[in-house]
């Protein structure tokens, strides 16, 4: 039977029936006997010494089986570690106790743990634990924090995590330059929630008899999570299974370990009981991770013919009160190693200053340091561009890095895979009908109406990455991943990733890949993710490196499945493997196609083993685990059109436009879906999103009625587009694309506002662009003010 | 306090405090996971379910004010194994990633297409407000509620056609 052509294909999902019929099972979803249920006290203030925590009254509650404070904990769960552990930075790490011990550092730092027979009653008896607490001055503002008598850990002066530097060529030499002009600007990049639809939980249970404790867990990485815990709980490794079921979004927010996830681990065996706790989305926005918050002072030194000759950033990023698993490689390596962007800039200078405050600890969120570098970039473009009277599309072509010039080391050291940037531009200025739209808008503003257009140019880094050099930049891991391809005697094939995909649909894309490669039908496959007992070795999805890293795995155990099948098949017809042609899932003899095996027949020859080569092994599966060589540089152009309302500062996305390549695309549809997705997180932070506190720390945004989590009536229809200029960094040719439309969309949005209010003479507003800052600004300049 | 219900076309009687919200009765009482909790504040919608035919948050309703209604949840959709046309839609036009808000989506769709069988983009983006996605970015949901439509329509005109 023919096997069509699958690589490529518009599948349907192969995740979804389950979930479109409410059968999957997501960690709160899992039950088991004897379950009992636990909620954690959080600190209501910011910054604060515990005095006393009376447990009395809470241990009496109805249903009650404890209640644990810091001081139960000691020697039991240790300090939660840091995992990326930047060199060369002088970074700090203090202690992370999983319940806070003496201090309090933010609003949401767990005081104590309360277990119970049932949900309801483990929150009512939380409610009765008694925390007395000594306010103390909280630091919450950045720029103050570097200057406050206030430290958030005693022993980190200053409140710096650290000084991290990037520098390539001589930017001040550049600005020197005769004729050269320096723009400046500040940028603002707010902070902001992750919001994965699905809270976190875990569920853990202890088995006595075996001494096995199985952990389930809302992450995006459970090797990870296994390996750390081990530590923090000394408990053997080999005896800790960590399962990622359903995993409803994560978004980088469900990488971290966090302390409780240890302590609930730590409880299953204490009590002997299996114990769930699923937060609140109140718990959400305070006790799990939040994403960007930097401040940026930029310069850009730029010839009068629009030539970039230097980019120069000082940036100052918020880590919060405690460092999370990733959080140092966010504003750092991730930030600043590409802010080139997708440019030939042979003079950068990037210094970043990470700062503890009293605040909800940020780590990786959609994009992780890449948007904040490309929001930079971007709207430095148009800035210059401004001041030089250029137009926005022509000062990026001028800059853009030429396809012939592949592979190309940017002046921070990295080397870009593949491109054809100025081509994505093209294309995305031939949708929009760029002139065209130039015109409408000049017509727009005889009417008194201010429309505003947009450009975003980008270049991603992803894929990660090569072990050596992640671990040269002090990650405490390897970045390769696994994959096994395992036949079964009736023909069916299973695939093992160490992958852990949570909604990027990798169940349906790996096995294309895998239906493509060995010619079998697509239903025949299972992929398999998510479980550290059946799996051997892993890192976890994140940073679009599932397909690039864990596809190529995938297609490597599928050669491997290939060769050793070819050697079964070639001595069973009793001909040479080099006599065989594989095709349609079949091998048959070179020029008599009747004398052929299928590849299902050589598998039940391979368990059967009554007849293989002398000295192979029986069964047929192939194992690999691929590190690549580089990582990989997704890019391409966003354009849209705004119109803003000057009564009432209101912005409306007209036109949406996205021209992504991503390299070889294996499912269009999922890509759609990514591409989609990515636009609209970017496009909420330029315009909606921020988690805001108030000058105590307390986060004012601290529900979903609060923070404006993006709806369906807020967008037009994207009209999206794809260039396809395949990697050379894997056999597959693919990058990665789960960031792509988050990194681009928002400085793209942000320049088409400020091009919408050039008119007023207003160069830059800080994001987001809320109706009532739009609307103040067009008052000021008016001369009204407001 | 004894609180009883018909969840997708079965009678069930439960005890359950008088606090319990019908999304907790469904989850914990009855097994059925497949409606979702997203927010504490009648926010995102993952929680819809119908209740007499109309999209209710099931996290803003007490189990004991669903007494003597019928409720329609996710695992309520598909007919003898096959699946509702609004599921296969969102099939088909890759409506879901993650899938945790899609059991409300879903639910909140059929409710538009009651009242609406043939909406606009502009109607359907509306209809949906209550019902948050992370993933998505909306626009394959609206497709698949636009298909779910079409074929809802068809199979209408069909019936028609058959008289």
């Amino acid at each position: 039977m023919a096997v069509t052509q699958v690589f490529g294909a518009r599948v349907r999902r192969r995740e979804d029936p389950r979930l479109i019929r409410g059968t999957a099972t997501y960690t709160d979803d899992v039950v088991l006997p004897g379950l009992c249920y636990a909620a954690f006290v959080r600190s209501p203030h910011a910054h604060a010494r515990i005095q006393r925590v009376d447990t009395a009254r809470a241990r009496q509650a109805p249903g009650v089986l404890g209640v644990f404070t810091a001081q139960d904990l000691e020697g039991k769960v240790n300090s939660i570690p840091c995992g990326w552990q930047v060199p060369n930075c002088d970074l700090k790490t203090p202690p992370h106790p999983p319940l806070a011990k003496d201090k309090v550092r933010f609003v949401g730092d767990p005081v104590a743990v309360v277990v119970a027979e049932t949900r309801a009653q483990a929150y009512d008896a939380a409610g009765l634990v008694e925390v007395d607490y000594e306010v103390l001055p909280a630091v919450v503002d950045m720029e103050q924090a570097l200057h406050s008598a206030t430290l958030v850990h005693e022993d980190v002066p200053e409140n710096r995590v650290l000084l991290w530097s990037v520098k390539g060529g001589d930017f001040e030499a550049a600005a020197r330059e005769p004729g050269v002009r320096v723009v400046r600007q500040r940028l603002v990049n707010q902070r902001l929630i992750p919001n994965a639809m699905e809270p976190r939980a875990a569920v853990a249970q202890y088995n006595p008899g075996t001494g096995e404790l199985t952990l389930w867990l809302t992450t995006q990485n459970p090797h990870i999570v296994r390996v750390i815990l081990s530590g923090v709980l000394s408990f053997p490794e080999h005896k800790l299974r960590v399962v990622a079921p359903e995993v409803g979004g994560g978004f980088g927010s469900k990488i971290p370990v966090y302390a409780e996830e240890a302590v609930i681990a730590h409880l299953a065996t204490r009590l002997q009981r299996p114990v769930k706790w699923a937060e609140t989305r109140r718990e959400n926005y305070l006790a799990t991770i939040h994403g960007r918050d930097h401040i940026t002072d930029a310069e850009m030194a730029v010839r009068p013919d629009g030539t970039v000759v230097g980019v120069r950033v000082r940036t100052l990023a918020n880590f919060g009160a405690y460092l999370s698993t990733a959080a140092p490689a966010i504003p750092t390596i991730l930030y600043g190693l590409i802010l080139s962007g997708p440019y030939r800039i042979p003079n950068i200078d990037c210094e970043v200053t990470g700062v503890f405050t009293n605040t909800t600890p940020t780590d990786a969120y959609r994009g992780a340091g890449r948007p904040e570098a490309t929001y930079v970039l971007e709207r430095m473009m148009d800035v210059a561009a401004r001041e030089l009277g250029m137009d926005p599309a022509e000062i990026r072509r001028r800059n853009l890095i030429p396809k012939d010039q592949f592979p190309y080391t940017v002046a921070t050291g990295i080397t870009y895979d593949s491109g054809d940037y100025a081509r994505a531009l093209d294309r995305a200025l031939e949708i929009l009908d760029y002139p065209k739209a130039r015109s409408e808008q000049a017509a727009a503003r005889q009417q008194g109406r201010y429309l505003g257009i947009g450009l975003s140019t980008y270049v991603e880094i992803c894929g990660a990455g090569p072990s050596k050099v992640v671990g040269s930049t002090g990650f405490s891991g390897g970045l390769w991943e696994s994959a096994v391809v395992r036949f079964s005697p009736t023909g069916k094939v299973t695939v093992f990733t160490g992958t852990s995909p949570h909604g990027q649909g990798e169940e349906t894309t790996f096995a294309q890949i895998v239906s493509q490669e060995l010619g079998v039908p697509l239903d025949d496959v299972e992929v398999l993710h998510g479980d550290t007992d059946s799996i051997l070795m892993g890192w976890g999805t994140y940073g679009s490196r599932t397909t690039p890293v864990g596809g190529t795995a995938v297609y490597l155990a599928a050669q491997k499945v290939k060769e050793k099948a070819r050697r079964i098949a070639a001595h069973q017809l009793e001909v040479s493997a080099d006599d065989l042609v594989f095709e349609a899932g079949r091998f048959h003899v070179r020029g008599a196609p009747d004398r052929g095996m299928t590849i299902q027949e050589v598998a039940l020859q391979a368990y059967l083993a009554w007849n293989l080569p002398e000295g192979m092994e029986p069964g047929l599966e192939g194992q690999a685990n691929w590190d690549p060589s580089n990582f990989v540089f997704p890019f391409g152009t966003h354009a849209c059109v705004v119109e803003v309302d000057p009564d009432t500062g209101q912005v409306k996305i007209l036109r949406y436009v996205a021209v992504d390549d991503c390299g070889r695309v294996i499912n269009p549809l999922i890509v759609d879906g990514q591409v989609h997705g990515g636009i609209v997180q970017g496009v909420a932070q330029a315009l909606w999103e921020f988690a805001r506190y108030d000058e105590h720390g307390n986060l004012l945004t601290a529900s979903m009625a609060d923070y404006a989590v993006p709806k369906a009536a807020w967008f037009p229809r994207f009209e999206c587009e794809r260039t396809e200029t395949p990697t050379p960094v894997n056999p597959l040719g693919v990058k990665g694309v789960g960031e792509t439309g988050t990194i681009a969309a928002t400085p793209c949005v942000v320049n088409a506002v400020m091009d919408a209010l050039s008119p007023f003479g207003i160069r830059h507003l800080d994001m987001p662009l809320w109706p009532e800052k739009i609307w103040r600004a067009i008052q000021q300049a008016r001369g009204g003010g407001a | 306090m004894r609180v009883t219900m018909t969840v997708n076309g079965v009678e069930c009687t439960r005890d359950v405090e008088p606090r319990t919200l019908l999304v907790y009765f469904l989850r914990e009482h009855l097994g059925l996971t497949g409606t979702h909790v997203g927010c504490d504040t009648s926010s995102c919608g993952a929680c819809t379910v119908l209740m007499n035919g109309k999209a209710v948050k099931s996290c803003t309703v007490l189990a004991v004010q669903a007494e003597g209604a019928h409720i329609t949840t996710v695992e309520g959709l598909a007919r003898n194994g096959e699946l509702h046309p609004i599921q296969q839609a969102f099939w088909d036009e890759h409506g879901l990633q993650c899938g945790f808000c899609t059991p409300g989506m879903m639910l909140a769709a059929v409710d538009l297409l009651q009242r609406n069988p043939n909406p606009t983009d502009e109607e359907i983006r509306h209809a949906l407000e209550g019902n948050l996605c992370r993933c998505t970015g909306y626009q394959h949901i609206v497709n698949a509620v636009k298909a779910a439509a079409r074929a809802m329509g068809a199979a209408v005109g069909a019936t028609a056609g058959g008289e």
